[in-house]
């Protein structure tokens, strides 16, 4: 610990804070622009400027080490001389477009002047105009707001792992610019905008749409991925107008990916407002009446194991607990399940389908091995995690296959499953390296639990790591990264087909079912043939197109709702809007129906859902859950990494109009004619 | 007056050639074995009783600077830069070593190398220099070819390589840190201190970054003892110096002098006095242009050095003296010196990047008359604001020589900028106007 | 300094030629290995001078690739610098120091003559297309001022009259030669030499 004297004060800081963090903790205020927490130390902006015993100069607190003994002072007038100075400095071409500005209210530049400033300019030459710069269609530029702190330049090359931007040219002619003004190609870019101090770099689909003092700011987390980004979304009356990130260390830190931040205009697009019955072949608008008649009355003659529920990939807990209890007790089935796709999932504990290292947990790891998985596009925010790592320990990363750019350098090794052998048997190089290391941190994607051999993978692999003490009470080398928000909430629940078998998918191929419910589910892949499908759900994509009865339910900001994060971090989801027309939450919808067939609710509110919800989640902890493990074979075959279309992987990004013109972009094709 | 026998650089006009055979003749490379067998210890001491001081403007003792380099070489290498990157308006003194003197440089480096355990030595070059560069260059592979440099340099047992790297057109590159940054591929924008180079520098090893005059005087200051350097001058002044004398003078020439020399003598003696007689001088600026000018009454009794210079509210910089005489217009020179500042500056902190273009125009304003009383004033207080903020030292250099200006032809700015802003005249100046005042007396 | 402004025709590739690559390849072993980076200046220049005086961005994006660093380093890089032109410039390229210490001895004199006998405005080729000029920053030949360069030679000691015969001569393609253009060897003092006496004349 090192001792300084902040104002008088003292304070102890450890050892690498620099003096702006210690003046912090001494509870004085610094003003700065270029410097950010996350990012490298620019120090080019002067803003921090405070007074050091012995230095004739004021010092730059953000780029100066803290040291033994230092007397610092930031209240003098020599340091308020020199903030004056450098305020006026970073205004005197800095244009007087506040009134048509978005950053307007929530600008550095502007609350930082009304405290550090000066009240008028004696600038009196012309100012400088600078050209825009196209950076794609997130980020909209007006760079003759820019004050070069660079925040931008060193989040694309730190953090982003794109170094793309830069500053071109020299002394006040100096500008921000991407190579020869192309997009961003980055999944994290719009962060620039968050970063950005001034309005130099703001929102492009958010552009003139409110200013921040009229907008309804609700707390709530994302759901585009499973790595349950904080987020922030900002409403004015029904509408999302933008979502932003919130700072939570163990999870996002303080990003999103461009996913999580624009595809909320797809909350606006293809909304299913109204319930829809199908007549004579042709779907027609209802009243909620008729389509609850019409579903309930074709559930009641049918069946119950001949009617089947599938849990979509951005469904809350809530919802999908109660289509548990929908099909447990008002349809006694036991045909509900949650995946889409035929994955090997161990339940004996909740760890086998956890990423158990956990997101921070990355950044200590020394040896990062990915296996099916991409996580650039699956979870962005982890993929960045990982970079963070390799940039500060230069870990090694290996991966089965070339899966593309990762924003770091990783080893290639082939992708099949004899490789994975060779590892357990302890012939591989890898062998070695995972035995060594002491923080391993083994990634399988979902590709892998695809294949004929995951159970042979998984519970083999599982146990060499056993074996090899890197699954402890101290470690877990053991992460399976899931790709959807829902995924692990439902197998908390237990949403699976009995001893996770493939009986549900199967049938559903075979077109076994009579009545299929889709809970939000819009990836089924089957022929339909003459099933009777029910669809919940928000957006008129794939799982309307084919539904008989369509009951509109909400998103993920018009309902509060739990999920669990990939890590088994259960979060919850709050309202920030209400859903459009006739639409009602989901978990309404289910009750609702329930009483249709059975004349009697599930639930008598949503409280007495929330509650039965917590407690099956606390008494299914601890029970010990009966999975048995299927007789397995080792089959040689290729891990392929199934690829995602990272900007339509859902319906609400499909829905999306920002989404879509950033696919065009990286698939460039040429923009449409109507955008400039 | 110094005797030409202790002037270091002999063929600092070229009488005899630069090549190696006749460097030789002028006693360069000879005993440099000796002196390094004498120990790192030794040198270092020996140039710290020299009192040799930096001659690349900030003057810096270079026996301290060379012990900061770490003892022991630990898992980094140790470099020694040499800054050739000589573009301080009014001095060319490096210029003339380069082409006419390169194996003192050479030797200089040799032995700066073996004394701060480098392997490696980049020698910067402006990338204007190309020809001075390509005389170095060939005064390099002369080195190689005899032995001097490589493997076993000059018999020491020290192994040295000597690399050039040109600059291509970036005054800030002198600065050391900014010159880093450039020979590692990069911008050339200083970084921040702490660290500094002679732990963290090039290529995040220790480095220890010299001028050439500085390094090129080393081998005869260790041949001839550190005393007889420090006999020259007086303590912490010592030495012997190029002095660049340009500007309007009747023989602008460089000349290696005493330290101390007075100025008049210089400029009078040596390049032939000012143009139009002593009684035409205006102003002097004594050490390349980021230093304040000296008016004349200074300019008859101050004498050139370190310390002298400070006294008088300057510094002896570079040593590149500019003599101005009354036929200029000192607005216009100095505005022309802020116009290379703002052109120069590199962009990254805020006060150099947004003051320097600031001055500039204000400086233009006021050369033609066209600035307001009350400007003068703010204009001081803009360098103020620029002084000591900044990451690097262009922050002073870019604002010293305004307020040099200021401070001893204030009377004559305001002379020419006496306005006053609603004076009706100047209604073809709009923004001196008040544009309301004006309305009414249209309506 | 004014932002460079690229020029509109671009050629669709560059390529060192053999002798630029096997220099551009010593080059970098100048460095230590991993931090080829270091050259990025050097093959800018060299770039410079196999193309007609001027770096066009297909060779950014070759020197990128060649040293394994991001486009943006080398674009940054190249327009940073002021000796990195990123249009054509004339086959003889005047640079005309005009910072004060030339200045106070003529150097708008030579810019007037350069605008009378090159071009009207700076970095404009002149009629017969082979050249153009630029006023520049201090050049460190303050003693030797007013003065210019001529690619890559310093012609020293000029006035108004003196230029016109370096154009007039480089208009029939004759380079003259550089140095002082008063006779003098190096920047001592004309005539009135006061030290090295005695090597005068060795």
């Amino acid at each position: 610990m090192l001792k300084l004297k902040v104002n008088d004060i003292d304070v102890e800081v450890e050892e690498g804070t620099t003096v702006l963090q210690a003046c912090e903790q001494a509870g004085a205020e610094i003003p700065r622009f270029c410097y950010h927490e996350k990012l490298s130390i620019a120090g080019n902006c002067r803003m921090c400027l405070v007074e050091m015993e012995k230095s004739p100069k004021p010092i730059a607190s953000c780029a100066m080490p803290a040291a033994e003994g230092m007397v610092l002072r930031t209240n003098t007038e020599k340091v308020k001389k020199a903030r004056k100075g450098v305020m006026e400095f970073l205004l005197a071409n800095h244009p007087l477009d506040c009134p048509v500005c978005d950053q307007g209210g929530e600008c550095d530049l502007q609350d930082q002047s009304m405290y550090y400033g000066i009240d008028k300019s004696r600038f009196k030459e012309n100012k400088r105009y600078v050209p825009e710069k196209y950076m794609g269609p997130l980020i909209k530029t007006q760079m003759t707001r820019c004050i070069h702190c660079t925040r931008c330049i060193r989040f694309a090359t730190e953090v982003a792992g794109v170094p793309e931007l830069g500053a071109i040219g020299r002394g006040e002619n100096m500008q921000i610019t991407t190579y020869l003004e192309k997009a961003m190609e980055s999944e994290l870019s719009a962060n620039v905008i968050d970063l950005c101090p001034v309005g130099a770099l703001t929102s492009k689909p958010y552009v003139f749409e409110a200013r921040p003092w009229e907008l309804k700011k609700t707390e709530t987390i994302d759901v585009m991925d499973a790595v349950g980004s904080n987020i922030r979304v900002d409403t004015y009356g029904w509408e999302v107008k933008r979502v932003l990130p919130r700072i939570n260390e163990e999870i996002n830190e303080e990003w999103i990916s461009d996913k999580t931040r624009y595809a909320c205009d797809g909350l606006k697009n293809q909304r299913l407002d109204t319930p829809y019955v199908k007549i004579n072949n042709k779907l027609k608008p209802s009243s909620w009446d008729e389509a609850f008649k019409a579903a309930s009355e074709r559930i009641s003659k049918t069946k119950s194991e001949k009617i089947a529920g599938f849990i979509g990939d951005m469904t809350n807990m809530e919802t999908t607990y109660a289509a548990k209890d929908f099909f447990e007790k008002t349809i006694k089935s036991e045909n509900l399940e949650s995946r889409y796709e035929k994955l090997y999932i161990n339940t004996n504990v909740r760890s086998n389908y956890l990423f158990n290292s956990s997101i921070e947990g990355i950044e200590k790891s020394d040896l990062i091995i990915l296996i099916g998985t991409n996580p650039r596009y699956e979870a962005t925010i982890l993929n960045s995690r990982i970079r963070k790592n390799y940039l500060k320990h230069k870990t090694e990363i290996i991966s089965l296959g070339d899966i593309g750019d990762l924003t770091y350098p990783y080893q290639v090794i082939a992708n099949n499953t004899d490789t994975i052998k060779d590892i357990i048997d302890n012939k591989h190089e890898i062998s070695e390296k995972i035995k060594k290391s002491k923080y391993p941190c083994v990634i399988f994607g979902q590709s892998v639990l695809k294949l004929k051999s995951a159970p042979y993978i998984f519970e083999e692999f599982k146990n060499y790591l056993l074996v090899n003490n890197k699954i402890s009470d101290d470690w877990n080398a053991l992460n399976i990264l899931s790709k959807n928000s829902s995924t692990v909430g439902s197998y908390d629940l237990n949403v699976l087909s009995k001893n996770s078998s493939y009986e549900i998918l199967d049938k559903l191929e075979n077109n076994n079912f009579e009545i299929l419910i889709l809970f939000g589910q819009d990836n089924l892949n089957f022929e339909k043939k003459n099933e009777f499908i029910i669809y919940i759900g928000s957006h008129g994509d794939k799982g309307a197109s084919i539904a008989d009865v369509i009951l509109p339910g909400s998103t993920y900001t018009e309902q509060d709702g739990y999920f669990t994060n990939l890590e088994g971090k259960l979060q919850k989801a709050y309202k920030a809007s209400y859903p459009p027309g006739e639409a009602k939450e989901d978990w309404q919808i289910i009750n609702e129906l329930s009483s249709f067939i059975k004349r009697k609710n599930l639930y008598k509110d949503k409280n007495q859902l929330i509650d039965s919800l917590i407690n099956y989640l606390n008494l299914n902890n601890k029970n010990e859950a009966v999975f048995e493990v299927p007789e397995y074979n080792f089959k040689s075959e290729k891990i392929i990494t199934e690829e995602i279309d990272y900007y339509h992987s859902n319906v609400i990004a499909r829905a999306s109009k920002t989404m879509s013109e950033c696919k065009n972009i990286r698939m460039s094709l040429p923009k449409t004619g109507t955008d400039n | 007056m110094l005797e030409d026998k202790d002037r270091i650089f002999q063929n600092l006009y070229n009488d005899f050639g630069a090549d190696l055979t006749s460097a030789k003749k002028r006693g360069d490379w000879k005993d440099t074995k000796e002196i390094c067998g004498k120990g790192r210890e030794w040198i270092i001491n020996e140039i710290k009783t020299s009192e040799l001081r930096g001659r690349g403007g900030a003057g810096f003792p270079t026996g301290l600077k060379w012990s900061f380099a770490p003892k022991e070489v630990g898992s980094r290498p140790h470099y020694l830069v040499i800054n050739a990157d000589e573009s301080e308006p009014g001095t060319c003194k490096d210029r003339d070593i380069l082409r006419f003197e390169p194996h003192k440089l050479i030797e200089g480096c040799l032995i700066a190398s073996y004394a701060v355990n480098a392997h490696k030595c980049y020698i910067y070059i402006r990338g204007e220099y190309f020809n001075e560069g390509q005389k170095l260059q060939t005064a390099i592979d002369e080195a190689y070819k005899d032995g001097l440099l490589g493997k076993n340099s000059a018999g020491t047992d020290w192994e040295l390589d000597i690399y050039i790297h040109y600059g291509a057109g970036a005054y800030i590159c002198g600065e050391e840190t900014a010159l880093l940054e450039s020979i590692e591929g990069k911008k050339g924008q200083p970084r921040l201190k702490p660290p500094f180079p002679a732990l963290i520098g090039l290529y995040g090893c220790p480095t220890i970054i010299n001028n050439v005059e500085t390094i090129s005087v080393v081998p005869t200051i260790l041949r001839r003892g550190g005393k007889w350097f420090s006999s020259l001058g007086r303590p912490k002044n010592t030495g012997s110096k190029i002095y660049c004398i340009s500007g309007n003078v009747n023989n602008p020439c460089n000349v290696e002098e005493e330290m101390g020399i007075p100025l008049k003598e210089l400029i009078e003696k040596h390049a032939g006095g000012v143009i139009g007689g002593w009684d035409n001088l205006k102003a002097v600026i004594p050490g390349g242009s980021s230093m304040p000018l000296l008016p004349k009454e200074t300019c008859e009794t101050i004498k050139m050095d370190f310390d002298a210079c400070v006294e008088n509210k300057t510094g002896l910089g570079t040593a590149g003296i500019v003599v101005i005489n009354k036929d200029q217009d000192i607005i216009k020179c100095m505005a022309r010196i802020a116009r290379f500042y703002k052109h120069e500056s590199c962009g990254q902190c805020t006060p150099c990047r947004e003051g320097s273009g600031w001055m500039w125009r204000m400086l233009e304003r006021m050369a033609k008359g066209e600035a307001t009383r009350d400007e003068v004033d703010m204009l001081l207080d803009v360098t103020k604001q620029i002084e000591g903020h900044t990451i690097c030292a262009f922050g002073e250099g870019s604002s010293w020589p305004v307020q040099g200006l200021i401070r001893n032809f204030k009377d004559e700015i305001i002379e020419r900028n006496k306005f006053d802003p609603i004076v009706k005249k100047q209604k073809d100046i709009p923004y001196l106007v008040d544009q309301h005042l004006l309305e009414k007396e249209n309506a | 300094m004014a932002i460079k402004k690229i020029s509109k025709v671009q050629p669709e590739k560059f390529e060192f030629n053999k002798k630029n690559k096997e220099t551009a390849d010593s080059i970098i072993k100048n460095y230590p290995s991993g931090k080829q980076q270091s050259a990025v200046m050097a093959l800018l220049y060299l770039a410079q001078k196999q193309n007609d005086n001027w770096i066009p961005l297909s060779a950014m994006k070759y020197i990128a690739k060649y040293l394994d660093m991001p486009y943006i380093k080398v674009y940054e890089v190249a327009t940073f610098y002021s000796m990195y032109n990123l249009t054509p410039v004339g086959k003889y390229f005047f640079q005309v120091c005009t910072t004060t210490p030339c200045m106070l001895r003529g150097a708008y004199n030579l810019v007037d003559v350069c605008k009378r006998k090159i071009s009207e405005e700076e970095n404009r080729l002149s009629e017969d297309g082979k050249t153009s000029w630029l006023e520049v920053e201090c050049l460190g030949a303050c003693v030797n001022a007013p003065m210019l360069q001529l690619n890559e030679d310093y012609y020293e000691d000029l006035d108004p009259t003196k230029l016109e015969q370096i154009i007039d001569k480089i208009s029939n393609d004759e380079v003259p030669q550089p140095g002082s253009y008063r006779g003098r060897l190096s920047s001592e003092p004309e005539n009135t030499r006061k030290t090295l006496i005695g090597n005068k004349n060795a």
